[in-house]
């Protein structure tokens, strides 16, 4: 690469910077004043582009068409953050008071239902927007083309930025800001309404993203893909850059969009006999950088540690050993479950489904040990079960190894990446934590994805059945045996000391160190066993569909875990069960049912958050507690009402 | 008393709050009138702070009544509290660290009150506050991070006074700084004092607050041991050794 071609690579990367930060900056923003991790913001960004285009189709024609295409985008970005309000005041404000984690489920529901709303106004189809008027050609710059308008965007982001500045530190509403970032309740004892500041930095935030996605129309597409991938760009820069600060935001962009414009840059390069592939390297180097901020600066390029949230959810209760009755349960669900395949005649589907909702329930299970009773919050746990489920599909193709022997190897395999990751991932805690779990499941996934020599790459790999003995109704039987019997493990290490070592650390760390438990070893060994278990999900599920393909390891599975988690509630170890099972029954059915399963699906996940924040498992707690005291359930909404 | 028939500025009876299952205060019950410097004195522990916080509405689990300028404010926010006139300053100070000193003082500020005879209430700006606060007055760029307790101390203060509030809660202004700031401290609330302003004070400095108060509550494990005038609780040994380790 000479050096020209190297600074159109570098120009090119600022002008990525520019988009990149824009739905960044809006992220973090959010996420300091609020504390709420803005799952729906690349949903925001999506909107932008496809407002914008509709805007630009009405304005962006005829002899004003300048003045039209300009002021079009910057409609679309009022529209979006007109959007952003609206959402803010009817369901945001309802839930600042429940865990992190269900803010979070009810912004993913949001992704769900934007998404599905888009397929509905817009169609399934990319829209390819209009060139901006008198910008759609190219410069000559150092002897090469260069597209005009990506000199805009080079500009557009520094000068967002410097109007943010200039926001933040020159306005009165600013300083509210900033001193809501750090303290919101002392703002409020000072006389200010902080649901309008929320309101006011949400809207904001939302514009800026249907801003930069509106930016973007000339450059590409609008799609209903755009959603998802722009979320996780945005989350990496906000970790990268520190969460809550702007100027972050715009170098961790910078750095992110000129590495990567790099190694596209570079291209193949052959290294002594070595062949590197770099633009391969760019589905990947966002999240390396990540992991590398994060273990050496856990709080981000330009962040500062979080202030203790002082609305912090209320201290989770202990957990409950259960009663006759709740073995009585167990009985009969297990017996169900047993039952399935006789229904083979009359519901041939029937066992099907309850495969698929055995390896979910062993899936989640595993992720809620982790979360709940280890308070560590996982965004990737598909890693492991991608793990579990390459490994036992490699060693049976590959190395040729018995299908019973390869069972028990990958799992622990899985729980050997666990034990690699999680040295790294129990040194944070919160949201980085989360983040830094969800980057390594990237790096996992687009090294299965790219290793096709030994993966088969993006076509994953097939015929990978389980021997003859225990094919068809044996292996479910296989399955039901040893998800019980993992659900039961996992919730005797719960109960047992090393058990309550884990729960004291969630609770309160100095205190657990205080009477000497080593709480990132006690972490470190949850992270691994919830690996194993992980890992062990993904061997059977490879086994039972007889193929395996990078999917496993997507964002959207570790996703699906958490809202499996959440929907049934954390706090319970029966929850993790109920939420995988409601979570598949109902997707597959509501999948069937409608087109637009998305929307409807994210519509309960909302309204379930809305009406039970304790989640699925909460029900009959709260059900019986109505009954039993209606007058103090009452009383203590009232008091909720108060806080 | 010569102002009976004007109804207290701030009147709590009943007044009972829970840390969680934990039961904290057990029916408080006072009153401040106007132009008064009330203590509310009790050893660490003793639920100064909670009463204060309760007031304020800062606590997620509280009962009672509260009556501040003869409207209830036992179901409203901080914040609706905070803009009826009630300024509080928390005791551990709370500053917002990345924000100037001027910054600071703008988060606080509210605009002119008057009292409903008509009368305006202290009206406090930044540079009222300087002279006030003449340390501050020196440091205005300085971030609310970078200061020593003491000058936080009086930022906490200032901050709260941009509020322009009728009755200040004030939360153990002596604690934790050094004696210079304390009797500069106690400076200060005498001149406000003698500018008409009222203030309901935490405090386990027993002299602090024999310099500074018109009368005091004793507070023992959430409960009102003693009411009276400063004047009486000074010559009562009995209530100093038991409930105020003096
Ligand atoms: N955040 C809290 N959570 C639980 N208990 C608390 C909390 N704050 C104070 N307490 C308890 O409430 C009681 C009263 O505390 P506080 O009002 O702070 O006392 P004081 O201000 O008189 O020193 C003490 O027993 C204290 O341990
Ligand atoms: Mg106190």
């Amino acid at each position: 690469m000479d050096l020209y071609a190297l600074l159109a690579q570098l120009l090119n990367g600022l002008a990525e910077a520019s988009a990149l930060f824009l739905v960044a900056a809006g992220l973090s923003l959010i996420f300091g004043v609020s504390r709420i991790v803005n799952f729906a913001h690349g949903s925001f960004f999506m909107l932008g582009m496809y407002v914008a285009h509709s805007l630009i189709e009405r304005l962006g024609g005829g002899s004003w068409r300048v003045m039209g295409f300009w002021g079009a985008l910057l409609l679309a970005a009022l529209v979006v953050g007109l959007l952003g309000a609206l959402v803010e005041m009817l369901l945001l404000r309802r839930i600042y008071k429940a865990p992190e984690l269900f803010q979070l489920l009810a912004t993913f529901a949001l992704v769900l239902v934007f998404n599905d709303a888009a397929l509905w106004i817009w169609g399934p189809e990319d829209l390819l927007g209009r060139r901006a008027p008198g910008l759609a050609g190219a410069v000559q710059l150092f002897g090469r083309a260069y597209p005009s308008y990506n000199l805009v965007l080079i500009v557009v982001g520094p000068a967002i930025l410097g109007l943010l500045w200039v926001l933040l530190t020159r306005t009165r509403w600013g300083v509210m800001v900033r001193a809501a970032t750090h303290d919101r309740e002392m703002l409020g004892a000072l006389g200010v309404n902080q649901a309008w500041l929320f309101t006011g930095v949400f809207a904001l935030g939302c514009m800026l993203a249907g801003l930069g996605g509106a930016l973007q129309l000339p450059r590409e597409p609008a799609s209903l893909g755009r959603d998802l991938t722009t979320i996780g760009d945005a989350f990496v820069i906000v970790v990268v850059g520190g969460m809550g600060s702007i100027p972050g935001a715009y170098l961790a962009a910078l750095l992110i969009a000129e590495v990567k414009s790099i190694c596209i840059g570079l291209g193949t390069v052959q290294l002594a006999s070595i062949t590197i592939s770099f633009s391969k390297l760019t589905l990947v180097v966002e999240f390396l950088i990540m992991a590398v901020v994060l273990v050496v600066r856990p709080w981000g390029l330009l962040g500062r540690p979080q202030a203790t949230n002082r609305h912090a959810a209320p201290v989770e209760a202990p957990l409950r050993r259960g009663s006759g009755r709740y073995a009585v349960a167990i009985t009969v669900s297990l017996l169900a479950m047993a039952a399935l395949p006789l229904l083979n005649q009359s519901l041939p589907y029937a066992a099907v489904l309850g495969q698929d909702v055995l390896v979910a329930i062993l899936f989640v299970v595993s992720l809620h040990f982790m979360m709940g009773p280890g308070g560590m919050h996982s965004f990737g746990h598909a890693a492991y079960y991608g793990l579990g489920a390459y490994g036992a599909a490699i060693l049976v193709k590959a190395a040729g190894l018995p299908m019973p022997l390869a069972t028990l190897a990958a799992p622990l395999l899985a729980g050997l990446g666990a034990m690699l990751f999680g040295w790294f991932c129990v040194r944070l805690s919160g949201v980085y934590l989360a983040m830094l779990t969800l980057a390594f499941s990237q790096i996992v996934w687009s090294v299965v994805f790219q290793w096709d020599a030994v993966t088969g790459g993006s076509n994953g790999m097939i015929g990978i059945w389980p021997d003859e003995w225990l094919s068809g109704t044996r292996y479910y039987y296989l399955t039901l045996v040893i998800v019980a019997l993992s659900a039961y493990v996992l919730r005797r290490f719960l109960f047992a000391p090393f058990g309550y070592a884990l729960r004291a650390g969630r609770d309160s760390p100095l205190r657990a160190d205080a009477i000497g438990i080593d709480v990132k070893r006690v972490q470190w060994l949850a992270f691994v066993i919830a690996g194993v278990f992980g890992g062990l999900a993904g061997t059977i599920y490879v086994f039972s569909k007889g193929s395996v393909s990078p999917d496993v390891i997507s964002v959207g599975k570790s996703v699906d875990g958490l809202v499996m988690v959440l929907l049934g509630g954390i706090q319970a170890l029966t929850g993790p069960i109920i939420g995988a099972a409601v979570f598949g029954v109902l997707q597959d059915s509501v999948m069937r049912a409608t087109d637009y399963w998305r929307a409807l699906f994210g519509g309960i996940i909302l309204f379930l958050v809305l009406a039970f924040p304790q989640g699925l498992a909460g029900i009959s707690l709260q059900i019986r507690s109505w009954w039993q005291h209606p007058r103090m359930a009452m009383t203590a909404e009232r008091q909720e009402k108060l806080t | 008393m010569s102002d009976v028939v004007e109804p207290a500025l701030l009147e709590v009876s009943g007044l009972n709050a829970w840390y969680g299952a934990a039961h904290i205060l057990f029916d408080v019950a006072l009153q401040v009138r106007r132009g008064e410097v009330i203590s509310l004195m009790g050893r660490n522990g003793a639920g100064k702070s909670t009463t204060l916080k309760a007031i304020m509405g800062l606590l997620a689990r509280r009962d009672g009544q509260i009556r501040f300028m003869g409207r209830d404010i036992a179901a409203k926010e901080p914040f609706q509290v905070a803009r009826m006139g009630l300024g509080f300053v928390p005791e551990d100070r709370r500053i917002f660290p990345d924000l100037t000193v001027t910054e600071n003082l703008e988060t606080g500020r509210q605009q002119l009150r008057h009292w409903p005879d008509g009368s305006p209430a202290l009206n406090w700006t930044p540079d009222a506050l300087y002279e006030l606060f003449p340390n501050l007055g020196r440091m205005q760029g300085r971030r609310g991070g970078q200061m020593s307790g003491g000058e936080q101390q009086m930022l906490t203060i200032a901050r709260t006074l941009m509020g322009n509030p009728f009755l200040v809660l004030l939360d153990e202004p002596s604690e934790g700084v050094a004696p210079v700031i304390v009797e500069q401290m106690a400076h200060m609330i005498l001149s406000l004092k003698a500018r008409g302003a009222s203030i309901l004070l935490s405090e386990q400095n027993f002299h602090f607050a024999q310099l500074v108060s018109d009368r005091a509550y004793v507070l023992e494990k959430g409960q009102i041991m003693y009411e009276g005038s400063m004047r009486e609780l000074a010559e009562n040994d009995d209530i100093q050794r038991n409930y105020l380790g003096v």
